[in-house]
């Protein structure tokens, strides 16, 4: 019963990304097409910061993927066109933020959080392994175990 | 001894609530702009109250003045407007309006019904020179000094605040300069 409602749902839903896709390029050139999508893939769209500029509709994106089209038409290499989008809006733009000594923090911080944390783990299974080695049984507390191991045994038995 | 590796996972979770309790303050939409102590982007744009004459970002040399991003369709700069109003009237900063991807009609009819404080607004209708200067929401205004150097940049709209505790003392101290 139910699942008559939803598998027409989840098909309605299914088809609906093939009407999404965006309205054709000008540019009839698919090599163009292809470099501006993974350009545009790597820069941020500033209005809705964590979508790339390929992924996003809004109109500074649509915009700046056309401008990007012009710049690849005019032979401008993707360096070129990337050191545009920085000298206008900064290292932000780029979603792979270059190793700089202001981004130090950045690209080294994790693997500098990963080697303290996993010191800090093998520092302590080292301290445990040694505290589990340590005590031996003194004699009278082995006599015991002992007397009681056997007076287990013995109960068990009968 | 022992007691200070204790304390330890404590002073870090002290340090992380520290960084998080700054990033909570800061504003992930305001991008601090590389254009800062750059010369202004150069642009030659028809004017919105007469279309045959243009203005240029050389016309501007040799004073200190703003250059105000706004358009008809955006509501940080209805906010942000009645503020210009007023602060033209003091006649402190001479301030260039770009029409940001508007329609000169809206814009006109915007600046009738609101009141004009720039000098001149010139038109950006497909957002080409907006681009060169960076701009990602409306509204953004721009200081630039005598020589056409950009010295700071606001975005989002104006306050009272703002103009008195940052605009005003720079444009003092390039004017002086």
């Amino acid at each position: 019963m139910l699942l008559k409602f939803i598998f027409p749902l989840l098909f309605a839903a299914m088809l609906a990304p093939a009407f999404a896709r965006e309205a054709a390029p000008v540019a009839a050139d698919p090599v163009a097409e292809a470099r501006l999508m993974k350009l545009s893939s790597e820069l941020r769209c500033l209005v809705c910061q964590n979508q790339t500029i390929a992924d996003s509709n809004a109109e500074l994106a649509v915009d700046l993927r056309n401008e990007i089209r012009e710049k690849i038409q005019t032979g401008m290499s993707d360096a070129e066109i990337k050191d545009f989008m920085v000298a206008r809006y900064g290292d932000f733009v780029l979603y792979r933020p270059p190793v700089k000594n202001t981004t130090l923090v950045l690209w080294i911080g994790p693997f500098l959080l990963l080697a303290v944390g996993g010191g800090i783990l093998v520092f302590n299974l080292r301290r445990r392994r040694h505290a589990g080695a340590d005590p031996e049984l003194s004699h009278d507390d082995q006599a015991l175990a002992e007397s009681l191991l056997h007076t287990d045994s013995t109960k068990e038995t009968t | 001894m022992k007691k200070a590796w204790v304390l330890i996972p404590l002073a870090v979770f002290i340090a992380m609530l520290v960084f998080l309790g700054v990033g909570l303050k800061l504003d992930p939409r305001e991008v601090p702009s590389p254009l800062i102590d750059k010369p202004v982007p150069v642009f030659h744009l028809q004017t919105l109250d007469t279309p045959s004459r243009l203005l240029s970002s050389a016309d501007m040399r040799g004073q200190v003045w703003l250059l105000n991003v706004w358009a008809s369709w955006c509501s940080g700069c209805r906010e942000e407007h009645p503020v210009l109003v007023e602060f033209a009237q003091t006649r402190a900063v001479p301030i260039v309006g770009l029409d940001y991807k508007d329609q000169p009609d809206d814009a006109r009819r915007w600046l009738g019904n609101f009141g004009n404080p720039y000098i001149a607004s010139v038109s950006d209708p497909d957002g080409r020179t907006g681009i060169e200067f960076g701009v990602y929401g409306v509204p953004e205004t721009f200081v630039i000094d005598k020589a056409g150097i950009i010295r700071h940049k606001q975005i989002g709209p104006i306050t009272p605040d703002i103009l008195r505790d940052t605009i005003l003392p720079l444009v003092k101290k390039l004017n002086a300069a």
